[in-house]
């Protein structure tokens, strides 16, 4: 019993476009999670070392950074072209880093205190006089995890 | 006369979501997201003053000297290398494969998983480096040093196992790990001259 259908004209269902609100947050909160915002206005010129051997950096909750290089043109006037160091937003001494990685550390929860991480953003033409002091600096508070950081290189 | 009202068609607004989603998918792949990279290290401890002037109790063919210079000058056991030629040297003195004397010891041990092996268990590499000395020409040495172990581990692996060191088992990368560990020593150089 076969029964032919007649092409009569169907009207398409309308469709619902409710769900396109979703997407769209999907994609901010997608952005929203991958952009990372710059973490501080960088006060000292810094141009990364390039090494062969780079990891990436993870965890980065459980990083500080320590900002190393002179000190970008519009603040030579104040603070001379010398290398400085610059924890957080500000200029700093080298003696003003322990004290700012016990803060940090203490601010951290109970467990992560001992993953902190320490990256020592530094420009390529610092004396190693600076590394090596602030180095004896973390040593000095144990903060021993360190990362000097670095951009990979392709090639000599 | 009246005029008809005319419905409005419906846009067809299924293909929407594709759209989105093929934005989604192009911005997924062409965001760079920008992970920091780096060397990690572990510093050492501090130590308490009074242990400080009792020197580490190491033979000296165990010690690998690298020093960085005021002029960014590399000098390796005394002689001036070139930062291409610091991997091989690194490598020839930490594997010692002709047992040569003034080379670290090899020293047989049982190792977990691998078996005996003999390797140079005690040798240190101490890089010093000088205040003036550029952060750029250090950098290079340590990743020089880090590649150098790197590229030990995977000549091991490959020759006892015919696999990458990345593609082995973790506890075998474990024990290639104890056979080739990461011994680098840093000095400043104030605390060589206290030495001498």
């Amino acid at each position: 019993m076969a029964l032919i259908r007649k092409k009569e004209k169907r009207e398409m269902p309308a469709l619902s476009t409710s769900s396109l609100p979703d997407i769209i947050f999907m994609l901010l909160f997608f952005f929203m999670a991958v952009t990372n915002l710059k973490e501080t206005t960088y006060r000292v010129r810094i141009t990364p070392p390039q090494a062969a051997e780079v990891q990436k950096l993870e965890n980065k909750s459980l990083i500080r950074y320590i900002y190393v290089g002179q000190p970008l043109p519009q603040y030579q006037n104040s603070f001379g072209s010398e290398t400085r160091i610059q924890l957080n937003d500000a200029f700093a001494d080298i003696s003003e880093i322990e004290s700012y990685i016990v803060n940090e550390r203490s601010a951290m929860r109970e467990e992560d205190q001992n993953l902190m991480t320490v990256c020592i953003r530094a420009d390529k033409d610092t004396p190693m006089g600076t590394i090596n002091e602030i180095k004896e600096a973390l040593r000095k508070v144990y903060a021993l995890k360190i990362v000097y950081a670095a951009n990979q290189r392709s090639q000599y | 006369m009246e005029r008809k009202k005319r419905k409005v068609g419906q846009i067809n607004a299924s293909s929407m979501a594709d759209i989105s989603f093929l934005l989604l998918i192009f911005f997924l792949v062409t965001t760079s997201m920008n992970v920091g990279t780096g060397l990690s290290r572990r510093l050492p401890p501090p130590v308490p003053d009074q242990q400080k002037l009792k020197s580490a109790d190491v033979k000296k063919r165990n010690i690998f000297i690298l020093h960085i210079t005021n002029q960014d000058e590399i000098i390796a056991q005394g002689e001036k290398t070139d930062i291409h030629k610091l991997r091989g040297k690194v490598m020839q003195f930490i594997k010692n494969e002709n047992n040569d004397p003034n080379l670290p010891e090899l020293i047989t041990e049982n190792v977990p998983s691998i078996g005996k092996v003999a390797y140079t268990k005690n040798h240190v590499i101490l890089l010093e480096t000088d205040a003036e000395a550029r952060y750029q020409t250090y950098i290079d040495v340590q990743s020089e040093l880090v590649a150098a172990y790197s590229e030990l581990r995977d000549e091991f692996a490959m020759k006892r196992f015919g696999k990458h060191y990345h593609l082995l088992r973790e506890d075998l990368q474990k024990a290639v790990q104890i056979i080739f560990p990461q011994r680098i020593s840093e000095v400043q150089a104030e605390n060589i001259k206290e030495k001498k």
